[in-house]
């Protein structure tokens, strides 16, 4: 029995297990701040449009779609609103896997990721609440309930906000990081709350009708044009947060630069 | 689309669209300003170690 592959298999192994050994230095090369504004400028316009004609797509259907048998007209927020709640959890989630970046890999890039993320994530959620009560008003009579959904997604904007205030109360962007990545985690226990609130507690909101075991409780005329709408505020978030990444790192380098002058100016 | 709700649906519609551009305005303007001042600093000669060698490297 032959044990050695002929020398086009081996020759191939040898390339798999290259390229598993390459992978730690191509995703070194992502961290270099430099590397990432030349990709990131690549790729900015090219999601830009992609999240426009997606969005402008999903909003024909929204504003297409046929009147709810209960709801009427005022499904069509939902088209909105279902979005903006379903992306103020994503981005803490992506915060959270960032904040790990910041303290178990120490990539340079992982604390520019969360504080780019923050005022995104707050203005995401902060419609999410709008949007709901403005819905909540005609269809539960009245703009607001001090139920587990809602609240547990108003403390999700408020923990929003002290991650805003704390990525911009020190100067120094390295000091506020690890506090930062800190906060993230420990109020990521918050995104299975807000997911679980509707089946943990009995909530005026009603449970989920789209991310259920058994499959969407919804007919196709309004699943098509909510996940069609989901799938362009996604892709616009993650170009927004792109954008604010890029400027994150600009905005170091000219406190770096600035620091350079100070210097050479005082000596 | 019934009339009563209008009111409803044209202003979370008018409510997210403000919110957006707003976030879509300020991110501008924050890379804009950012961009500029770097630019200024450079032009004042002062550049990043990595850049001057690189710079020289080069040369």
């Amino acid at each position: 029995m032959r044990h050695d592959l002929p020398l086009s298999e081996n020759s191939s192994s040898v390339r798999r297990m290259s390229n598993v050994a390459t992978s730690p230095s191509r995703f070194a090369a992502l961290a270099n701040p430099t590397r990432f504004l030349q990709l990131s400028g690549a790729i900015q316009p090219w999601l830009y449009g992609l999240a426009l004609v997606v969005l402008a797509a999903g909003l024909f259907l929204a504003l297409t779609a046929p009147d709810d048998y209960q709801q009427g007209s005022t499904v069509r927020i939902m088209f909105i609103h279902v979005p903006f709640a379903w992306i103020a959890m994503m981005t803490w989630t992506v915060m959270s896997v960032s904040a790990l970046g910041t303290l178990v890999w120490r990539h340079p890039l992982a604390d520019v990721s969360v504080k780019a993320a923050a005022p995104i994530g707050a203005v995401f959620t902060f419609l999410s609440l709008v949007t709901g009560s403005i819905w909540g008003r005609p269809m539960w009579g009245t703009w607001w309930v001090w139920d587990a959904r809602l609240t547990s997604v108003f403390i999700l904007f408020l923990m929003y906000l002290g991650l805003i205030a704390l990525t911009r109360a020190l100067e120094d962007p390295g000091r506020s990081a690890r506090a930062a990545a800190v906060l993230v985690l420990v109020g990521f226990v918050n995104i299975p709350i807000i997911k679980f609130s509707v089946d943990w507690w009995n909530t005026l909101h009603q449970p989920a009708s789209v991310m259920r075991v058994d499959g969407p409780a919804m007919p196709a005329a309004f699943l098509v044009p909510l996940l069609v709408c989901a799938a362009g505020f996604t892709l616009l978030f993650f170009a927004m947060h792109l954008t604010a990444m890029r400027t994150e790192v600009l905005r170091r380098r000219v406190m770096a630069l600035s620091r350079l002058a100070a210097r050479a100016s005082g000596a | 689309m019934q009339n009563e709700y209008f009111a409803f649906i044209s202003a979370a519609y008018g409510v997210s669209a403000l919110s957006l551009l707003g976030l879509a305005l300020w991110l501008f303007l924050d890379a804009r300003g950012r961009q500029r001042e770097l630019k200024a600093l450079e032009a004042r000669g002062i550049r990043r170690r990595s850049d001057a060698s690189a710079r020289g490297t080069a040369a």
